[in-house]
C-alpha cells in the first residue's frame, strides 16, 4: 500500500499516511485531486478506480471516507478488508466510533493505525492483538500520567 | 466534545481543536491558529522548564496544526527531547511527530537516531516496537544508514517478542524497498524463510511480506521459501473456519496471510518437486471449490474476504499458465462474477479475465462470455467497469469475432465518455488492421471511426490508413468510393476531409469512369470544403490540386485558377502561398512528361511500426519530430526542390580530392525539379508523423502486420488504459543507463564484434558492420538461466535530438526467450547527421515473475560511418592548413592507460575507421590519419594526428574536421582507447 487517506463528506482530511515518500507539495496534490474524484463517485459505484499507475480502493463509513492506494499487483478486496478491520478497531477502542473520535484523538487512531499496518503492509490482522498493545500502552500511560493530570488542567485553564 | 478521551486527556487539545472547529470561516481559523503558533512559541522559548506533559501537549497542537494542512517551523527539538522522555506517553507523541514531520536537519538526526538506538537497546518491546514503526514510518536513507544492519538481528534473535519480530519484518523491509543496497544479506537470510513456519500467525503475516520483496531481488537465495509457503497455506486452506482462533476474519481462516502467501508463490516458477507441486494444486482446487459452497455468512466482509484468496489464486494460475484445467475452471469461476450483483465482483472478474484471455489455454474459454462482456460494455453504470469491459474486448479479440467487437466498440464509441474515447478509438483502429480479411472492412471501419468521434481520430490513426490504402492495390478503388460518399455527407469531419483529399488525389483516377464522381465532380466536392478547413488541410488540398492535374488534364484550367486566386497566391500563411506559387508555376512550366513523373502516384511506404502503436509509446514522452522533418528545416541539408539531396553517386564514391572536407559541392541541379524532391511536397503533409520517415529498403508485406502482433500480455493494457502522461514512470519509460555502461561503450569504439553486456541473467553480444551511412547489427541475447525470460522486449530508444540524427529501425523479437536460449534482434542503422550521443538499448523481461530491465548504450559512435581516405602528404598538409580555424581542432593531451605499443596503436586507429597514412609525418613515430565521415545529410572530413611520448607515457591527439563538434566528439572517443 502506498498511502491511507481518511476524510470527510465534506471533503475534511482526517487521518493521512504515506508509505512512500514524498513531498508535502506532492501530497497535497494527490489528495485533493484523489478527494475530489473520490466524492464525485455515486454511491452503487465500483470500490475500485484507476488513478495515475494505482489502484485506487475507498469504503464509506457513515461520513467518512477510507480511501488506499494499492499497486498493480495488490488485492482489491483484501484491501477493502483491510479498510474494515481499520474500522473494526477502531470501534471497539472508542465504543461505536464516529468521526468526531478521530477528529478528537487522532494520535490514537495513528497509534492504532501503526499496530495494523507498517510500511504499508499488513502487520498483525488479529483485533485482539492490536487492541492489547494499545491497551497495554493505554495502562502505561495512565501509571505515570495521574501525578501530572490536575496540574494539566490548571494549565490548560491558564493558556485559555 | 467527544464522549470518549480514552487514556491521557490532554485537555487543552482538546478545547483548542473545538475552537477551530468552531471557527466560522478559513480567516478566523487561521487567526486562531496564529494565536496558538504565537503561545506555543513563547511557551517554548520560556525561561520556565516545561514538565513533560505540557511539551506533549504543545507538541502534539504542532501536529494537530500540521495535519490540518498548515506549515510547522519549529517545535522539532521539542519532539525530540520527548523521545527520551521515560514515560511511554511522552515518548510516544515524540515518536509520532518525528514521523510525520520528518525533518532532514542533520543534527536533530542525529539526535533521533541516538533516541532510537536507545530504545531499540533496551530490550522494553513496547519501546523498542516505538522505536521500529519510527524507522519504518520515516524509512530515510539515514536512519537505514544507521539500522539496517541492527535490524536483522533483532528480526531472527531468540528471545525478540512477537510483536517485536512483527515490527522488525516489515520495518526491515521498508529501508530495503528505500535503500536495498544499506540491508545486508547474510547468515539470518535462510532464518527469515524459516519464519514462515513461525507458530505465531501474526509474525508469519509480518514476515512473508519482507520475504517476497526480498527474494524478488534474490530469487535463488530464498527459493527454499517455495514448499514453506505451500504447506503453510495448505494448512489454512484446510483449516476449519473456527480452528484460526482470531485469525480467523467472518468465518474465514487468515484471508490475509493467505493473500500474502499465493503472492510470495507468485514469485517463482510453477515448483519443481512433484510432491510440492501436488500439495499447491490441490490448494488451488480447494479454493476453487470452496468458491462454490453456500456462504457461511451473509456479510459482505466474508464475501470479499473469501473470494480476495480466490482471485489472488486465479492470478497464481495464470502467473503458471500451465494448467490447462485449472485456467478453464478459474475461468468459468470468473463467468459466473461477470454477472453478479455485487459491482466490485464484476469489476475484478473483468479485469481478471483480461489476463486469462491472453492464455493459449483459457483464450476460447474467455471467449465464450463474448455477450455478457458486450452486454456489460453497453449497460453497466459505473464508467470504471465499462473500461474494464473494453479492456477485456480488445484482450479477446481475434479474428473470428474481430468484426462483431470492434462494430460493438463503434457503436460503444457513440455514447462513451469523453475521458476514454481516444483510447477507444485507437483500440478499434488496431483491432481492425489487425484482423483485417479484406481491407474494405478495415477501410470502412477507420471513416466511420472518423465520422463518429472525428475528434478523437488522432493523426496517427488517418496516417495509418493511408498507408495502407497507399501500400495495398485492391483496396484503392473501394477506398477512393467511399471516402468519395463520404465526403458527400454535408457536414463532416476535417479529418474525412484529409484523408479524402489524400485518397482522391492519388487514386481518384480510379472512380473517375463513373459520370456521378468524374473529375470536375471530385474537384468541386473537395474544393466546397476548403474554405472551412484548417491550414494544415487546405495546404494537403493544394497538393491534391496538382494532382489532379497530373490526373485530369481536364480540370487543369480550373485548378490554375484555383491556385491564381488572390487568395492562394497572396494568402497570409507562407506555406500556402508557397504551394499555390511551386504548384502554379510547375503547372504552367512542366511538360506532361516530367508533370507525370514527378506527380506519380506516392511508392508504398516503408514498414516500420504502426504508426498508432508508435503513438501510445510516444506519449509517454516528448520529442515528436521525425528525421525527414528536421531536415527539411534544416536549410544547409536539402530544401524542395532536392539542389542539395546527397545523391548516390556522391555518398558511394567520395574521391579523396572532391569532399574530404565536407566542402561538398553540390550535385549537378537538377534542372526539372527530381522526383524525390517533388515527391518531398507531398510528403510533407506527413512530416510531423512516423510515416514519412525514411527507412533503410523496402520490408516484405509480411511484415506489415506482424509490427501489430498483439502487444505482450500486460504492457499494452496498462498503456492503453492510461493514456495520459503519469507522473511516475510508465512502462515505456526507461531507466537511466547502467553505470557501466560508457565504460561497456568504450570497449566498441575500435571493434565491431564482442560481448557487449553480461550477468547472471543474460548476456548480450553484438555483431556489427557498417558501409557509407548505413549500418546493420545483430544483437544476440542469450538467456543463461533454466527458466524462461518472459515479455522479452528489446527496444532502441533515442534521446534527445538524437532521433533526427539516427534512424535505427529493429525488428521485433520473440517476447519468451527459454532458458539456455539466444535470440538474435537485426537493427538497420542510419546515419542521419552528424550525432554525439549514442541510442539507448533498454531490455524488459520478467524472470521468474520479477520484471528486469536494463538500459545499456548502443554501441554505435559518429566513427563508425567513417570512410578511410588515403591521401599524399602534400593533400594532407594542404587539408591540414585549410582547417585551421580554432573552432576545427580538438587536441588532448593524456596519459597512456595501455602499454604504448605501435602495432595495437596502429590496430586501433584502423578500427576506428580512418586510413593510416605512411610517410606523413616527418616522425615516423607519429600516426597520421584521415578519412570521411559519412551521414545523409552531408559528409563531414577528418584529419587526425596522434603523437606518443614514450617517455613520458603520453599522447597527443590533434583531430581537425569541417565541424566543431565532430572534432571534440573525437578527439574523445579515440582518447579513451590508448
Amino acid at each position: 500500500m502506498q498511502f491511507m487517506l481518511l476524510f470527510s463528506r465534506q471533503g475534511k482530511l482526517r487521518l493521512q499516511k504515506w508509505y512512500v515518500p514524498l513531498s508535502d507539495k506532492e501530497k497535497k496534490k494527490i489528495t485533493r485531486e484523489l478527494v475530489q474524484t473520490v466524492l464525485a463517485r455515486k454511491p452503487k459505484m465500483c470500490s475500485f478506480l484507476e488513478w495515475r499507475d494505482l489502484k485506487i480502493v475507498y469504503k464509506r463509513y457513515a461520513s467518512l471516507y477510507f480511501c488506499c492506494a494499492i499497486e498493480d499487483q495488490d488485492n482489491e478486496l483484501i484491501t477493502l478488508e483491510i479498510i474494515h478491520r481499520y474500522v473494526e478497531l477502531l470501534d471497539k477502542y472508542f465504543g461505536s466510533v464516529c468521526e468526531l473520535d478521530i477528529i478528537f484523538n487522532f494520535e490514537k487512531a495513528y497509534f492504532i493505525l501503526d499496530e495494523f499496518l507498517l510500511g504499508g503492509e499488513v502487520q498483525e490482522t488479529s483485533k485482539k492483538n492490536v487492541l492489547k498493545a494499545i491497551e497495554q500502552a493505554d495502562l502505561l500511560q495512565e501509571k505515570t500520567e495521574n501525578m501530572y493530570h490536575s496540574k494539566s488542567f490548571m494549565g490548560c485553564k491558564k493558556a485559555y | 466534545m467527544p464522549a470518549v478521551s480514552k487514556g491521557d486527556g490532554m485537555r487543552g487539545l482538546a478545547v483548542f481543536i473545538s475552537d477551530i472547529r468552531n471557527c466560522k470561516s478559513k480567516e478566523a481559523e487561521i487567526k486562531r491558529i496564529n494565536k496558538e503558533l504565537a503561545n506555543i512559541r513563547s511557551k517554548f522559548k520560556g525561561d520556565k522548564a516545561l514538565d513533560g506533559y505540557s511539551k506533549k501537549k504543545y507538541v502534539c497542537k504542532l501536529l494537530f496544526i500540521f495535519l490540518l494542512g498548515h506549515d510547522i517551523d519549529f517545535g522539532h527539538m521539542e519532539a525530540v527531547n520527548l523521545l527520551s522522555s521515560n514515560k511511554y506517553t511522552e515518548k510516544q507523541i515524540g515518536y509520532l511527530f518525528i514521523s510525520v514531520l520528518v525533518n532532514s536537519n542533520s543534527e536533530l538526526i542525529r539526535l533521533i537516531n541516538n533516541a532510537i538506538k536507545n530504545d531499540l537497546a533496551s530490550r522494553n518491546p513496547t519501546f523498542m516496537c516505538l522505536a521500529l514503526h519510527c524507522i519504518a514510518n520515516v524509512g530515510s536513507r539515514e536512519m537505514g544508514e544507521a539500522f539496517a544492519a541492527d535490524i536483522p538481528r533483532i528480526l531472527v534473535a531468540g528471545d525478540s517478542m512477537d510483536s517485536v519480530k512483527q515490527s522488525a519484518a516489515l520495518c526491515l523491509l521498508r529501508l530495503y524497498k528505500a535503500s536495498p543496497d544499506l540491508v545486508p544479506m547474510g547468515e539470518w537470510t535462510a532464518r527469515v524463510v524459516h519464519l514462515l513456519n513461525d507458530q505465531h500467525m501474526g509474525v508469519v503475516t509480518a514476515a512473508v511480506s519482507l520475504i517476497t520483496c526480498l527474494c524478488k531481488k534474490n530469487p535463488d537465495d530464498f527459493k527454499t521459501c517455495i514448499s514453506l509457503a505451500v504447506s503453510r497455506l495448505s494448512r489454512i486452506v484446510s483449516s476449519a473456519s473456527t480452528d484460526l482462533q482470531d485469525y480467523t476474519y467472518y468465518f474465514v481462516p487468515a484471508p490475509w496471510l493467505s493473500v500474502k502467501l499465493l503472492r510470495l508463490l507468485q514469485c517463482y516458477p510453477p515448483p519443481e518437486d512433484a510432491a510440492v507441486k501436488g500439495r499447491l494444486v490441490e490448494c488451488l482446487e480447494t479454493v476453487l471449490n470452496k468458491a462454490q459452497e453456500p456462504p457461511k455468512s451473509k456479510k459482505v466482509q466474508h464475501s470479499n474476504a473469501k473470494n480476495a484468496i480466490l482471485f489472488e489464486t486465479i492470478s497464481l494460475i495464470i502467473h503458471y499458465d500451465s494448467e490447462p484445467n485449472l485456467l478453464v475452471r478459474a475461468c468459468n469461476q470468473l463467468g459466473q462474477f461477470l454477472q453478479h450483483r455485487e459491482t466490485n465482483l464484476r469489476y475484478l472478474a473483468l479485469e481478471s479475465m483480461c489476463t486469462l484471455a491472453s492464455s493459449e489455454f483459457s483464450h476460447e474459454a474467455v471467449k465464450t462470455h463474448i455477450d455478457t462482456v458486450i452486454n456489460a460494455l453497453k449497460t453497466e453504470r459505473d464508467v470504471s467497469v465499462r473500461q474494464r469491459a473494453a479492456d477485456l474486448l480488445y484482450a479477446m479479440c481475434d479474428r473470428s469475432n474481430a468484426k462483431q467487437i470492434v462494430s460493438e466498440m463503434l457503436r460503444y464509441l457513440e455514447t462513451a465518455d469523453y475521458a476514454i474515447r481516444e483510447e477507444i478509438v485507437l483500440k478499434v483502429a488496431i483491432l481492425a488492421e489487425k484482423y483485417a480479411v479484406d481491407y474494405s472492412w478495415y477501410v470502412d471501419t477507420i471513416l466511420n471511426l472518423i465520422r463518429i468521434a472525428g475528434d478523437y481520430v488522432s493523426e496517427e490513426v488517418w496516417y495509418r490508413v493511408l498507408q495502407i490504402v497507399t501500400n495495398r492495390d485492391d483496396v484503392q478503388g473501394y477506398a477512393a468510393k467511399t471516402v468519395f460518399e463520404a465526403l458527400q455527407a454535408p457536414a463532416c469531419h476535417e479529418n474525412m476531409v484529409k484523408v479524402g483529399g489524400y485518397i482522391l488525389g492519388e487514386f481518384g483516377n480510379l472512380i473517375a469512369g463513373d459520370p456521378r464522381s468524374s473529375p470536375p465532380v471530385q474537384f468541386s466536392l473537395l474544393h466546397s470544403k476548403f474554405h472551412l478547413c484548417s491550414v494544415a488541410t487546405r495546404a494537403l488540398l493544394l497538393s491534391t490540386y496538382i494532382k489532379f492535374i497530373n490526373l485530369f488534364p481536364e480540370t487543369k484550367a480550373t485548378i490554375q485558377g484555383v491556385l491564381r486566386a488572390g487568395s492562394q497566391l497572396r494568402n497570409a500563411d507562407v506555406e500556402l502561398q508557397q504551394r499555390a506559387v511551386e504548384y502554379l508555376t510547375l503547372s504552367s512550366v512542366a511538360s506532361t512528361d516530367v508533370l507525370a513523373t514527378v506527380l506519380e502516384e506516392m511508392p508504398p511506404f516503408p514498414e516500420r511500426e504502426s504508426s498508432i502503436l508508435a503513438k501510445l509509446k510516444r506519449k509517454k514522452g516528448p520529442g515528436a519530430g521525425s528525421a525527414l522533418d528536421d531536415s527539411r528545416r534544416d536549410p544547409s541539408s536539402n530544401d524542395i526542390n532536392g539542389g542539395v539531396e546527397p545523391t548516390p553517386s556522391t555518398v558511394s564514391t567520395p574521391s579523396p580530392s572532391a569532399d574530404l572536407l565536407g566542402l561538398r559541392a553540390a550535385p549537378p541541379p537538377a534542372a526539372p525539379p527530381a522526383t524525390s524532391g517533388a515527391g518531398n511536397l507531398l510528403v510533407d503533409v506527413f512530416s510531423d508523423g512516423p510515416a514519412a520517415q525514411p527507412s533503410l529498403g523496402p520490408t516484405p508485406e509480411e511484415a506489415f502486420l506482424s509490427e501489430l502482433e498483439p502487444p505482450a500480455p500486460e504492457s499494452p493494457m496498462a498503456l492503453l488504459a492510461d493514456p495520459a502522461p503519469a507522473a511516475d514512470p510508465g512502462p515505456e519509460d526507461i531507466g537511466p543507463p547502467i553505470p557501466e555502461a560508457d565504460e561497456l561503450l568504450n570497449k566498441f569504439v575500435c571493434k565491431n564484434n564482442g560481448v557487449l553486456f553480461e550477468n547472471q541473467l543474460l548476456q548480450i553480444g553484438v555483431k556489427s558492420e557498417f558501409r557509407q551511412n548505413l549500418g546493420r547489427m545483430y544483437l544476440f541475447y542469450g538467456n543463461k538461466t533454466s527458466v524462461q525470460f518472459q515479455n522479452f522486449s528489446p527496444t532502441v530508444v533515442h534521446p534527445g535530438d538524437l532521433q533526427t540524427q539516427l534512424a535505427v529501425q529493429t525488428k521485433r523479437v520473440a517476447a519468451q526467450v527459454d532458458g539456455g536460449a539466444q535470440v538474435q534482434q537485426v537493427l538497420n542503422i542510419e546515419c542521419l547527421r552528424d550525432f554525439l550521443t549514442p541510442p539507448l538499448l533498454s531490455v524488459r523481461f520478467r524472470y521468474g515473475g520479477a520484471p528486469q530491465s536494463l538500459t545499456l548504450k548502443l554501441p554505435v559512435t559518429i566513427n563508425k560511418f567513417f570512410q578511410p581516405t588515403e591521401m599524399a602528404a602534400q593533400d594532407f598538409f594542404q587539408r591540414w592548413k585549410q582547417l585551421s580555424l580554432p573552432q576545427q581542432e580538438a587536441q588532448k593531451i593524456f596519459k597512456a592507460n595501455h602499454p604504448m605499443d605501435a602495432e595495437v596503436t596502429k590496430a586501433k586507429l584502423l578500427g576506428f575507421g580512418s586510413a593510416l597514412l605512411d610517410n606523413v609525418d616527418p616522425n615516423p613515430e607519429n600516426f597520421v590519419g584521415a578519412g570521411i565521415i559519412q551521414t545523409k545529410a552531408l559528409q563531414v572530413g577528418c584529419l587526425l594526428r596522434l603523437e606518443p611520448n614514450a617517455q613520458a607515457q603520453m599522447y597527443r591527439l590533434t583531430l581537425r574536421t569541417s565541424k566543431e563538434p565532430v572534432s571534440r566528439h573525437l578527439c574523445e572517443l579515440l582518447a579513451q582507447q590508448f
